[in-house]
């Protein structure tokens, strides 16, 4: 049975190709990621060179909430909310509180611009905010130093990797529609689980492998409204529900919750549902020893 | 010293930035003219040295901008933000001083049976309480032509009351001891705003220079000049500072509207005994309503073309309570039958399920017999900002929105406005967001626009249905009042509506 699942956690011919193009490929073919999150398990070396100026390019945009990136700054509020609740459940912190998150050590793996990272820590979380794109490091703390609540976030131009290889360790790790762009999940997963103290929280989320979120996330969002850039998301290297709770259970982390996001057409706006077929968001807790 | 440094950083920025609105020269003109005021606000020497950083600044502190205050103050996620309150009516600072044996004031408005709840959860409704107010259970519509008319009655929806009237005043002094009294970190400028930049860059040297070469990262507070040359900055700006708003006009929001050329004449009367039901009279040349003031009192609000209302304002007493007097019984037509015993009833097939109020019949308002107050005359418009919020500003009351005073709306769209703001921003804080953040602001416009605008188009109307006279629309006005009289769920629609628990009219 376990087996059976392994074969399922990730087609190795797809994980092959992407392997074999982001590591050998020096020319300019561009198999576009997503250009908000960035987390690459892979060292920065890796990264092409026409894809980072692709990203430089449009990271002045990051906290334009009109522009290319205004489907997260839509979605950015629901993410917060799940991720609140959950963090204050499980650090038992008041609801209610201006501050909650008061004190707790949070890593924003993949940050992008900062637009997870400053609302945590405007919620009293101590921030460490990472992405593999030096442009976005250098918008995100140039925003974050317009506002005295925001500007104590610790930017760093690095990879869950090399945190892991410097000892730190986070009360809470959150990974946003990072996994979706990393060529071997079940070890960015490892990562994750090595930033995380023991009974500390992960936060991930990501798109499902299904044929609806196939339909809505790469045929609509990109093809037929032109939310995100075509080819940004490849189907084949999503994982499902499943194959998410499978790889961090494997990596120590017990997924406890999950939740789908649901897009309402008619107010344009994000909630959170039971409905994981398309866009879902996971909290876990890890491990003791 | 600082000052300078910051003058120049601003100055320097502006050569680079594309701003909405600079002004250098406003420092030296008001430091003359508004001496007194740094005289009496000593502290206000050091906030122009070293420029105080507020959450929110609201401009206005009239009954929208301090229900906004109260809001605020009453939630756990927004009672710790700090607030300025910029307004020059010095009252705000001394407190009003309300003595119940004055008479009352012609200013007043018609409070919602759902503004009324937003004010007790605030805490701010008990004051209103200790001082004159007049809750009204029954409510008559009827027109001039004597076909039609409607009464409404609070049982029809079960509710104790249609709505309360209270002097704007009142009101006004209740929302300001509920701040007073609350330990909500408020600070009141007896100031009016001189000039607004929407995008300074309120942070460290280094911010500035990426920012003018970097676009996208602009600076995150407003800064705002005050007629003494101080200056402020706020996270978000909130503009509750009336019809003729300058945050409206610095902040470049454009509206869209009309003038009636009509005239409203308001008054408070006396009568023989009191009068507890509200009164509205559709005339040919515009609306009278009579609405109960507590003690033997009422208001009058009389809609009139120019030329009539400056007649009216001058002419003597007697002869002006006799025009009331006639307006609100024989004047311009006869009465209109109670359609139980009349013969005519087209909606008589409507009766199984009837509002207790159906069966009720037409009444004659109680007789005016003296004049309580001066007559004022107030010019009717329609304005409606084309957008409620932009990044750090936004919009609300009649800053957003004037209407016509018909049914005393105007108000409780404010509050509504207020209420919602103050929602949308502890939202906002529970999710971390910059509350200056466009996003954020957008949530309370689109909660807030397509109500008032509905509000605004059934008030226009009302007023452009009875500024025709024409028979067969005479008769179709007439069939609608008595149609909103007989259909329980139209009329229970009505009440809810005009009450404000339902935000849209029928079934939308």
């Amino acid at each position: 049975m376990a087996a059976a699942f392994a074969n399922q956690l990730r087609n190795p011919n797809t994980i092959r190709r992407i392997l074999l193009q982001s590591y050998s490929n020096t020319t300019q073919r561009c198999f576009s990621k997503l250009p908000h999150h960035h987390p690459h398990t892979t060292p920065i070396s890796s990264l092409k060179d026409n894809e980072l100026a692709k990203f430089a390019a449009i990271s002045d945009t990051w906290w334009d909430s009109e522009g290319p990136f205004k489907p997260l700054h839509v979605m950015n509020p629901t993410r917060l909310a799940f991720i609140r609740s959950t963090l204050c459940r499980h650090f038992k912190r008041d609801p209610n509180s201006v501050r909650p998150l008061e004190g707790l050590k949070i890593v924003d793996v993949g940050c992008g611009g900062g637009i997870l990272s400053e609302p945590l820590a405007r919620m009293g979380a101590t921030v460490t905010g990472v992405d593999a794109v030096e442009k976005n490091i250098k918008i995100a703390q140039l925003h974050a130093d317009m506002d005295p609540t925001t500007s104590n976030i610790e930017f760093c131009c690095t990879t869950a990797e090399k945190l892991v290889e410097q000892g730190r360790q986070f009360d809470a790790v959150m990974a946003l529609e990072v996994i979706e762009h990393v060529a071997e999940p079940a070890e960015f997963c490892k990562s994750l689980s090595a930033l995380t103290i023991g009974e500390g929280a992960t936060v991930i989320s990501t798109i499902n492998r299904s044929m609806r979120a196939f339909a809505t996330a790469i045929v609509g969002a990109e093809y037929i409204l032109g939310w995100l850039p075509k080819g940004t998301h490849q189907w084949s290297t999503f994982l499902t529900p499943m194959e998410l709770v499978l790889i961090l259970q494997r990596a120590g982390i017990n997924v406890e919750e999950m939740a789908g996001f649901e897009y309402n057409p008619v107010t344009g706006r994000w909630s959170l549902s039971d409905d994981i077929s398309v866009n879902f968001i996971a909290y876990g807790t890890k491990n003791t020893a | 010293m600082n000052r300078v440094i910051k003058n120049t950083i601003s100055n320097d920025c502006a050569l680079k930035i594309q701003r909405k609105s600079f002004c250098t020269e406003i420092v030296k003109a008001a430091g003359s003219t508004d001496g007194q005021f740094i005289n009496e606000h000593e502290q206000k020497q050091t906030i122009s040295n070293n420029i105080q950083q507020y959450d929110v600044a609201i401009v206005g502190g009239g009954m929208v901008g301090m229900a906004l205050a109260c809001f605020l103050a009453s939630m756990p996620l927004t009672k710790q933000l700090s607030v300025a309150i910029i307004d020059s009516n010095p009252a705000l600072g001394s407190g009003l001083c309300i003595k119940k044996d004055d008479p009352p004031d012609p200013r007043v408005s018609t409070i919602t049976p759902m503004s009324i709840s937003f004010l007790q959860e605030a805490g701010a409704w008990k004051y209103v309480e200790q001082n004159r107010h007049a809750y009204f259970d029954k409510m008559q519509v009827w027109d001039y032509t004597g076909l039609g008319y409607a009464r409404y009655d609070a049982r029809d929806v079960n509710k104790d009351f249609l709505g309360c009237v209270a002097e704007n005043k009142v009101l006004h002094s209740a929302l300001l001891s509920c701040i007073k009294d609350s330990d909500f970190n408020k600070t009141i400028y007896p100031l009016s705003l001189t000039s607004m930049t929407l995008n300074p860059s309120s942070m460290s040297m280094v911010d500035v220079s990426f920012a003018s070469k970097e676009s996208s990262a602009q600076g995150q507070s407003a800064k705002l000049q005050l007629s003494d040359g101080s200056s402020i900055y706020a996270k978000l700006v909130v503009g509750a500072d009336g019809g003729k708003s300058r945050v409206r006009e610095l902040a470049e929001f454009r509206t869209t509207g009309w003038n009636y050329s009509q005239n409203a004449i308001i008054c408070t009367v006396e009568h023989a005994s009191e009068n507890r039901c509200a009164w509205q009279r559709f005339l040919p040349t515009g609306p009278i309503a009579l609405l109960p003031m507590g003690d033997k009192f009422s208001n009058i609000v009389w809609t009139m073309n120019p030329t009539e209302s400056n007649n009216r304002k001058s002419i003597c007493e007697e002869a002006f309570l006799k025009d009331v007097n006639s307006a609100l019984d024989y004047g311009y037509g006869p009465h209109p039958k109670s359609s139980l015993s009349g013969n005519r009833d087209i909606f008589s097939w409507f009766k199984i399920d009837q509002t207790l109020s159906a069966s009720e019949f037409f009444e004659i308002p109680p007789k005016v017999v003296r004049l309580a107050s001066e007559r004022m005359v107030f010019p009717l418009s329609l304005r409606h900002a084309n957008s409620y919020a932009s990044k750090l500003a936004v919009l609300i009351g009649d800053a957003a929105h004037t209407v016509h005073p018909l049914a005393g709306q105007g108000v409780n769209l404010g509050f509504g406005d207020a209420f919602s703001l103050s929602r949308i921003i502890a939202e906002g804080i529970a999710l971390g967001t910059d509350i200056g953040e466009v996003n954020l602001l957008k949530k309370y416009e689109a909660d807030r626009k397509p109500a008032n605008i509905t509000m605004m188009a059934i008030l226009d109307g009302f007023q452009k249905a009875y500024s025709i006279d024409f028979g067969p629309f005479n008769f179709m006005r007439a069939a609608a009042f008595s149609g909103s009289n007989y259909i329980s769920p139209l009329k229970r629609s009505i009440i809810s509506y005009a009450s404000g628990d339902q935000k849209f009219p029928l079934f939308l």
